[in-house]
């Protein structure tokens, strides 16, 4: 599946979404965006990744380096000209695409969150789960963290990928967008000035290109 | 006018910066303006008296304490205690803030 605005205009933005728990947080303000950056003159396409949303791929077959290639391919599948990733989704931002990633997230903290939300949970009910232990266990048999099942792979790459912004891209911080950042939120939100202010900042960058 | 300034902190955020940066944590993981969180007491009750704030909100707020405190908080720190209330947390944060 994939939302899309195609009207076969120029520029064409591949949206690549945040991973994991944001993915769901920020899925209505995907929409938001996508909505205003049709109204901007700007095809834009946000395909499901492998594993995610209605992707029939078993989600704990996933790896960065697979979504990474999916991400490539859906920019030459939608003949996209630019890229818009948030978050997590920076990580598999395509460097042949000029554009912007949007709060990159840090994969070692993503994880990090994850073992902890789990460990919580786990004392919440009475077990006691250690961080440290879940993360051996996840090494070798993979591990289910917050609802996802993530692979032994995906876990490895998580733990040791430094990611750092592609020259190719420019990086949109939460102050540039302003509000409170979406990802933070305990319940999922949307933002409507944030939506404006993002897609003024992407449309400035593409109506110039 | 010397030199010397009244407004560096050589040891660290004070006990209001910290203050201020949970209650702007709290704000951003809640969805609450100022007035609201500004209103936050040290009994005002959190973990297990707020039902959209479960573990992964909990974990996420951890983390952003670690981001914008600097500070590294290990699993054996967390207790029930700390996450029960707002003066819980703040006493939690300014121990380890000091501990460095």
């Amino acid at each position: 599946m994939v939302l899309g605005f195609d009207k076969a205009r120029k520029p064409r933005l591949l949206v690549i979404p945040p991973l994991f728990e944001e993915a769901n947080k920020f899925r209505h303000q995907v929409t938001e965006i996508m909505r205003r950056l049709d109204e901007a003159g700007v095809d834009c396409f946000c395909p499901d990744l492998p594993g995610c949303n209605e992707s029939l791929a078993p989600f704990a077959a996933q790896t960065l380096a697979g979504w990474r290639e999916a991400a490539t391919r859906a920019s030459a599948h939608f003949s996209a000209t630019h890229v818009l990733a948030l978050r997590a989704g920076c990580w598999l931002a395509p460097e042949s695409l000029p554009g912007w990633l949007y709060a990159p997230a840090k994969p070692a903290t993503v994880l990090r969150t994850m073992l902890r939300a789990r460990a919580l949970a786990a004392r919440e009910a009475g077990r006691e789960e250690n961080a440290n232990d879940l993360l051996a266990q996840a090494r070798t048999d993979g591990i289910e963290l917050a609802g996802w099942s993530l692979g032994a792979a995906l876990v490895a790459e998580l733990e040791r990928e430094e990611f750092a912004p592609s020259a190719k891209h420019a990086v949109i911080d939460q102050a540039d967008v302003g509000g409170q950042p979406l990802w933070l939120r305990a319940e999922n939100a949307y933002d409507a000035k944030q939506a404006d202010a993002l897609v003024a900042i992407l449309a400035r960058g593409m109506t110039q290109a | 006018m010397t030199a010397e300034t009244a407004h560096a902190a050589p040891t660290g955020p004070s006990r209001s910066d910290i203050d201020q940066t949970l209650r702007a944590i709290l704000r951003d993981v809640l969805g609450l303006d100022e007035a609201q969180v500004a209103g936050f007491d040290s009994d005002t009750g959190l973990f297990g008296h707020l039902p959209e704030l479960d573990s992964m909100a909990v974990a996420g707020l951890l983390t952003e304490m670690e981001d914008r405190l600097d500070i590294v908080i290990e699993d054996e720190d967390v207790d029930g205690e700390m996450l029960e209330s707002y003066g819980g947390l703040l006493a939690f944060a300014e121990a380890k803030v000091v501990e460095g």
